[in-house]
Parts: C-alpha cells; structure tokens; sequence
C-alpha cells in the first residue's frame, strides 16, 4: 500500500496527489510516469509523475476525472492509500538546451508537460509556455509554471481569461511575430497534440509529443500500448512515452483509445458517474 | 494388485489411465479447471504400468532429470509422500509442471511402454503427487542450510525465478525477489489460463517460499525503478539472477494491423488473468473485449494461442477459430490441449495466413483476409514449408483478431545495464554450464535467454544458476540431503 500524504482539487475534477513511493521519488526523471491501481480490484493506469520529493521520498501526481479508475482516485484524501505505485516508466525527456523552447498544455496535459519545462528551463533554455483550459476555473499550475517560464501564456477556449482562443493560435501568433523557436513540446488531448504538429510542420521546428495509449503492464509485456510512429509500430511504454510529433499517426492512436470506451463506459455508469461523453447521468 | 507380486503380463494389461474432466460444453462456458485428476486408485494403477526399466530412459527426457522410476515406484507402493519428497529433489514445483509440461514431447516420449502401448502418464502421476502433498496437509517443508551471510536478488518471479529462490533459500542465502507487476508468478499468473492452471495452486506454492523466508517486493521493474548495479552496489546484494521471461509481442507487419480490435495475445490474456477482466464490471475495473456473439481469430499455433482462443470461446465468442499456416503436425501447442480446444468447439482453420486486417470507416476491424497454403518441399527445420495458394484468398469476418506469433526479448535490463551481453536476439547470453552473464555475479535463466520456451526448460535454469550462484559465494555445495 502507498500512503497519500496530501491531495487537493487544482481545478473541477482535476486533483494533486503526494504520494509515498520513496525508490521511485529517488529515481524518477521529467517525463516519466507511474502506474497505479487504486485497489485490490483495480485497473492499471498510467500517470505521470508531476514533481518528486527525494527526501521526503514523496511523489506528486496529478489526475483529471475521466472513467471510473480516475474518479475513484479524485475520491482519495490525504491519510488514505493506493494498492499500488510503479515506476519510474517509460523514458525521461530528452532535454538539452536548444534555445528557445515552447511547452504547452492542454488541460490536465499542463501537469504532464511541467517536470519537463522545469528541466527545460533549467537546462538553459529561453521557456516559453502556453497552456489552455476550456475556461478560466480549470487553469491549473499557472504560479508553478510561471516560476519556470521566461514567457508564460494561459489561453482559454472561452475567452474568460488569458488568450482567448486555443493554443495552437497562440504559437501561431509567436511563431507570426518572428521569434526563433528551436523546440516544441505538447502534452494534451489528441486533437490538441495533432493541431500543434501541423503548425510546427511547415516551420520543421523540433516537435515531440506525450502519447497516452491504453496500457497494462509498461515493462514491454502486453503490446497493449502501441503506437504508429513513422510508419512502425513503437511501444509507448518502452520506446515512448514521448515521440516526434511529425511522425505520429495521430489518427490510429485516437482510434485505438476507443477500444474499451463501450466497456468503460457501462462500469462508470454502473458506478455513478457523470458521463463525460454526453455529460449525463 | 500388489506392486511386488504383479506379473509382467498383468502390467501390459493395464490400460493407461483416463484423468477425469469436466465435460466439454459445461467447461466452454466456464473457467473453472479442465481436468479434474487422478484418483489415488487411479494414480496407483498407473504406476503399476511402469516397468521400472534397469535403464530409465524417461529421465533422460526431462529437463531436469526428475527420477521417475524411483518416483513411481513410491506411488505404486502407495507411499505418496516419500514420491513426493523424490520429485521435490529435482523439481519444487510438481503441481505445475505435472499440469503444463509438455510430457508428449518429453519424458513420455522416450517412455519404452510408448513404444507398443500409451507411454506411462508421466506427467498426470506427478500432478497428482503435487497434488497430494498440497491437500493432504501433510507438508514436507524444505531442509534449509544454516545461513551463509550472503544475499541475493532475483529479478522477475517466473518459474526460473522461483526455483532459482528455492534454491539459493535452500543454499541458506538471504533472497529478494523483485516483481514488476502487482502479483507474483509470471507467466503461471498473467499468461496460462486459470482453466489450466488454477491460480490458487500458484499462490499456495508461493506461500510454501514465502515459510523458507524468500522476500518478495512487487511493483520493482529491474532497470527503471533500480538498476541491478545499484541492487549490487548500493543494496549489497552479493549476486543477481535475472529471470524476466520474454516480452515485447511480436505482429505481423501486415496491413490493417493496427486496426481496433487487433490485439496481441499477451494483452487479451493479461486483461483476463492477471487483472480478471471476465468479472468486469462486477468486480473488476478492467476491460475486456465483449467476447459475447462475436467471432474471434486467435493467429498463431502454440500454447498461447490455444489459451487465447479457448478464453475467447469462454468469454462467449460465437466463431472462435485457430487460423494457422501450416499443419496440425506443425503446431508447437501441447497435444491435449489441441484435443481439448477442439472438443470444446474451437475451429481450426489450418494451412491459412492472414495477408490483411481489413475494417470500417470507425477503423474497427470487420475481418481477415486469408489465403490458404499447401505444403510443399522441407525447409531448414525439417518442416515442410507452406505455400500459398494462388487465387485462394477469401474475407474471413471477424470483430477480434489475436495476434499470437511470438515474443521478443525485454530490453529494459541491458538498456540499463550495458555491460551485459545480448544476442542479436536481444536474449542474454549466458555460459549455459553457470547460467553466468557477462556480468560479473550477474546470472540469468528462463525466456530472458532462450526465447519463449517452455516452465520446465525455465525452472532447470534457475536451479542451474542457483547452484553456481552458491559455489561462488561459498564454494562447492553439499548435497541438499547431507545436511
Ligand atoms: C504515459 C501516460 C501518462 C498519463 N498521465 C496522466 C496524468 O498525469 N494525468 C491524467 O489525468 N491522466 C494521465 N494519463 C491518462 C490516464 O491514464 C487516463 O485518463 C486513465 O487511464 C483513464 O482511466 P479511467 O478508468 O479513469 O477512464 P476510462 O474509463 O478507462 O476511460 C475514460 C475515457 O478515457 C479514454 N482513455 C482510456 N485510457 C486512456 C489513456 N491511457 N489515456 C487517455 N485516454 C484514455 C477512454 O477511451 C475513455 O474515453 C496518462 C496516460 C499515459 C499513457
Ligand atoms: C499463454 C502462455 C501459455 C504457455 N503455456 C505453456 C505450457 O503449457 N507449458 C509450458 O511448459 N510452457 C508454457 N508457456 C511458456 C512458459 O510459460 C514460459 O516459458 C515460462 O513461464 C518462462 O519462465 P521465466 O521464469 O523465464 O519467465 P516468465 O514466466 O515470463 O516471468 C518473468 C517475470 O519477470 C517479470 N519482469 C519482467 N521484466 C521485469 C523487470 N524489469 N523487473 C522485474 N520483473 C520483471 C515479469 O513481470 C514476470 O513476472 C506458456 C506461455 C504463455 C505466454
Ligand atoms: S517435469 Fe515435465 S518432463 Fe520432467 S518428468 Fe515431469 S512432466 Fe516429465
Ligand atoms: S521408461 Fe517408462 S517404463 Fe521405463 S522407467 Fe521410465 S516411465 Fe517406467
Ligand atoms: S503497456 Fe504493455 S507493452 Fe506497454
């Protein structure tokens, strides 16, 4: 059992968790993730590690309500545990200092994109963010990331704060105004992570993305994770979870996500939810 | 009939004995275990038909050279126990291997009554010893050397891993084993079907190391959350051994793979196994997919597409279906559970290949487009090749494919650990005397080194690592019994 030592809500549906996982605090890179199974009847789910604690032995996670296994986590409070915690997974983000470099979020992708554009920065590059909610109340880590950032950008779909607009415009924008920019890095929802692409193609601007395919294991067992990178079939867990965003197939990894979605969407009813997908009960 | 007075006539007369099973539709629909075991009658019967040969060439053809003779000889004499304590000389893991060896292959093959009659069950008298000592409540719990003062990690909790352990525990070595997953076992727990191998027996062999003080951490993975520099350096463990079986599932590379609802054996197994997925919703959160009325296609010819597709049938699949290119002959699966799929109504369509997935604009696969094979002159195996069938391809409708053609090498270890050595494979190379890597004090055993193989080929490693494990630590071993 891993002991969770701190957990609040950032935003609607969106929480932080401390948790006790001292090896993986000790170990864990920017980019990497964990998987954790909530109780003894759990699923496997992947999430990234947002920030470690070495001395404390303390992980920081952070988890946006989608399905059952994330609602179910959302529910935990500080002095609770979870069945599981393992990792660190996947491979660290390659960070080196290219000169200016973009991070950008979407949504609950703004808690995966951090670690790395705190590396980032710290590698000596000129950071600028951009991170996007649908509205103003579901902007998380604006503080944090402003602290790592030369520039930093909030955009919102509805225009009730920061940029109005999605963040794809507003690299655009950056990109209009001729800044140099060496390096692009975009966590978020699929569409998000494709739009990004297509606008850092036509620059040939070093692109890479975070995929989240559905996975089991991630040591490489299960296949359960895999993903079309340049016409080849990659492993997220092992080869990933960050790719060259011009080379991904997008298309399949969507695709591929709905695999279980008529499955997973009975349980969470079953279990009470709110559906995400036609948002009722 | 007494073991000391039966004449050799009255030993051919004996027919082999029949293992009692739940009949073939009632199990299709349930996952509860296939065979159901010798009686002790039954079992002593069997025994008699051994002619306890001056040159048992049976033992030979195990792996780790159980003594059979001497073996059934105790159950024919009805000492149950004293059979058991023989068979745990050489193997620790009776109730398993008794069930999955593939004893056609191997013991039972070479057995001389195979020659004009069914060779001695072998494999279904050490089941049932396995058995016997694990509900008679009489159990023989290990003789363990005073310890040594010298640890060792294990790495993966497979069967080379586990009898790897046993040993070293024996040895009187301090052990650790460190699992990746939540559960422990390998593949007996995630991979081989609970119809198979009933996960209790998994668990009950796992408590009898955990009474010998063998260590278990779950949620380890070897190479990310510590290195095995790092288990030697800053852990102080004096010795590794590294039994991470294979991994990274192998497709096809044909078109349409991809495809929804094209998926590798090890995922579909994994989700029903390890994370019990036939019980979701219920009382499990993980998914798997709806089986019920559908028509599934497991690719793939060996032990883990029979498992994949007898799942599928149990999970409710209207069509489940074997589709492999070359010849029943060929097929790499253990005979009885060839014979137990095809009893429970699993179609085998054979001398087939798929060329390509083909599906729906919402990318969900619809089917498979194969084309049939002959076959024509030996390749390098010996096995004649097949060849395709000009003109044969038809769509065979499908809404699951089970990709089931092999697995790769896990390169988490050697990424992290460069000064092992790996085959072009990407398997480890060992000295196959010590089972000792590259690496200094590092061992290794199982499908890590030889690919997907067989338990028993994995336990045989381990217990041969374990033994050089002990003699560099603390030099030549006395035998297990001396002490
Ligand atoms: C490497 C990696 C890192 C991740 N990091 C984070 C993180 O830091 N914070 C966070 O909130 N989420 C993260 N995710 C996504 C998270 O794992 C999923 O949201 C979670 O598995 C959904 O489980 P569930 O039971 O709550 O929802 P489900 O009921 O399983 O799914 C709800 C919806 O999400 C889709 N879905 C299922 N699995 C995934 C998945 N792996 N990724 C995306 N969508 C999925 C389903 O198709 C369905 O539409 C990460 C995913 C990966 C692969
Ligand atoms: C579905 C299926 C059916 C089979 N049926 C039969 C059969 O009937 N008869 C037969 O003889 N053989 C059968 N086999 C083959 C047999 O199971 C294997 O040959 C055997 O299990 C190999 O044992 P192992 O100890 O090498 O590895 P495994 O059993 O694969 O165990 C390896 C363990 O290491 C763990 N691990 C991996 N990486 C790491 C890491 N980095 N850190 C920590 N832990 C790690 C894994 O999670 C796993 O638990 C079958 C295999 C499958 C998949
Ligand atoms: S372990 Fe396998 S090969 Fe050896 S005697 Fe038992 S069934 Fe036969
Ligand atoms: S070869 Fe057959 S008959 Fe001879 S000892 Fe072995 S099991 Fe008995
Ligand atoms: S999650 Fe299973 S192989 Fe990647």
């Amino acid at each position: 059992m891993y002991r969770i030592v701190s957990a609040i809500f950032l935003a609607e549906n969106i929480k932080k968790f401390e948790i006790e996982a001292p090896r993986i605090a000790k170990k864990r890179k920017a980019g990497q993730f964990v998987i954790v199974r909530i109780n003894p009847n759990g699923e496997r789910i992947p999430l990234t590690i947002a920030d470690s604690d070495p001395e404390k032995g303390t992980i920081t996670i952070i988890a946006q309500g989608a399905g059952k296994s994330t609602h179910e986590l959302n529910r935990k409070e500080a002095g609770d545990s979870i069945a599981d915690v393992v990792g660190p997974l996947g491979n660290p983000s390659h960070i080196e200092n290219f000169g200016t470099a973009v991070s950008i979020g979407g949504g609950v992708g703004t808690a995966i994109a951090f670690p790395t554009a705190a590396a980032l920065k710290e590698a000596g590059n000129y950071v600028i963010t951009i991170n996007g909610a649908r509205s103003k109340e579901l902007v998380i880590l604006e503080d944090e990331m402003k602290a790592v950032s030369d520039e930093a950008y909030i955009t919102t779909d509805d225009g009730s704060y920061g940029f109005h607009g999605f963040v794809t415009q507003k690299l655009q924008e950056l990109i209009d105004s001729g800044k140099k920019i060496d390096f692009v890095l975009a966590i978020g929802p699929i569409p998000m992570m494709k739009a990004v692409a297509e606008v850092t193609r036509p620059y040939g601007i070093k692109t890479v993305v975070s995929l989240n395919p559905i996975m089991i294991d991630g040591t490489g067992m299960c296949g359960g994770c895999r993903v079309t990178v340049g016409g080849e079939v990659k492993f997220g867990c092992i080869d990933g979870p960050e790719f060259d965003a011009h080379q991904v197939d997008f298309k399949n990894l969507a695709d591929r996500n709905r695999i279980y979605q008529h499955e997973e969407h009975e349980a969470d009813q079953a279990a009470g939810h709110k559906c995400n997908l036609t948002g009722q009960a | 009939m007494d073991a000391r007075t039966i004449t050799a006539k009255e030993r051919m007369a004996i027919p082999r004995q029949k293992m009692p099973a739940q009949d073939p539709v009632e199990r299709a629909g349930n996952f509860n275990e296939v065979n159901l075991g010798l009686t002790p009658e039954q079992a002593q019967q069997e025994a008699l038909r051994c002619i306890q040969c001056k040159d048992p060439v049976c033992i030979a053809g195990c792996p780790v050279n159980i003594k059979i003779d001497q073996f059934i000889k105790l159950i024919a004499e009805g000492d149950f126990m004293g059979a058991v304590r023989k068979i745990k000389e050489d193997n620790v893991l009776p109730s398993i291997c008794g069930r999955v060896c593939p004893q056609e292959d191997q013991c039972e093959k070479v057995c001389v009554i195979g020659k004009k009659h069914e060779p001695v069950a072998i494999g279904n008298l050490e089941r049932f010893v396995g058995d016997y000592e694990r509900t008679s409540g009489q159990k023989i719990d290990p003789k363990i050397a005073p310890p040594t003062g010298k640890s060792v990690a294990v790495v993966g909790s497979g069967p080379a891993s586990l009898s790897c352990a046993n040993d070293l525990a024996q040895y009187g070595h301090k052990v650790v084993v460190f699992e990746a997953l939540h559960e422990l076992g390998g593949v007996l727990m995630y991979g081989i079907p609970e119809f198979r191998l009933p996960k209790e027996i998994v668990h009950e062999e796992l408590d009898g190391l955990r009474r010998m003080g063998i260590e278990f951490r779950t949620d380890v993975v070897v190479g990310r959350t510590i290195t095995i520099d790092e288990l030697m350096e800053e852990e102080e463990f004096d010795a590794v051994f590294i039994g991470v079986g294979a991994g990274l599932p192998w497709f096809m590379g044909i078109p349409g793979e991809n495809l929804v609802g094209v998926l590798a054996a090890n995922e579909f197994l994994t989700r029903v196994n390890l994370m019990k997925a036939y019980d979701f919703p219920k009382s499990s959160d993980t998914p798997v997919f709806d089986c019920k009325g559908k028509n599934v296609a497991v690719f793939g010819g060996g032990n883990t597409a029979m498992d994949a597709v007898r799942t599928a049938k149990r999970l409710g699949a209207e069509h489940a279906y074997i589709v492999y290119r070359r010849s029943e002959k060929e097929m790499p699966a253990r005979e009885e559970e060839i014979h137990n799929a095809k009893e429970e109504g699993i179609e085998f369509l054979l001398l087939t290949t798929p060329l390509e997935f083909v599906g729906n604009d919402q990318a969900w696969l619809t089917g498979a487009k194969c084309q049939k094979m002959e076959l024509g002159a030996p390749d390098d195996s010996g096995r004649r090749r097949p060849v395709p069938v000009e003109g044969s391809e038809y769509i065979l409708p499908i809404d699951m494919a089970i990709i089931s053609i092999g697995n790769g090498s896990n390169p988490l270890i050697h990424q992290t650990t460069p000064d092992i050595e790996v085959s072009k494979r990407e398997t480890i190379v060992v000295d196959i005397n010590t089972m000792q890597t590259s690496k200094e004090n590092v061992y290794a055993g199982g499908d890590i080194v030889t690919g997907g193989a067989t338990v028993i080929l994995a336990m045989g490693a381990g217990r041969t690592a374990a033994a050089a494990i002990n003699e560099k630590l603390v030099g030549k071993a006395k035998n297990f019994d001396e002490w």
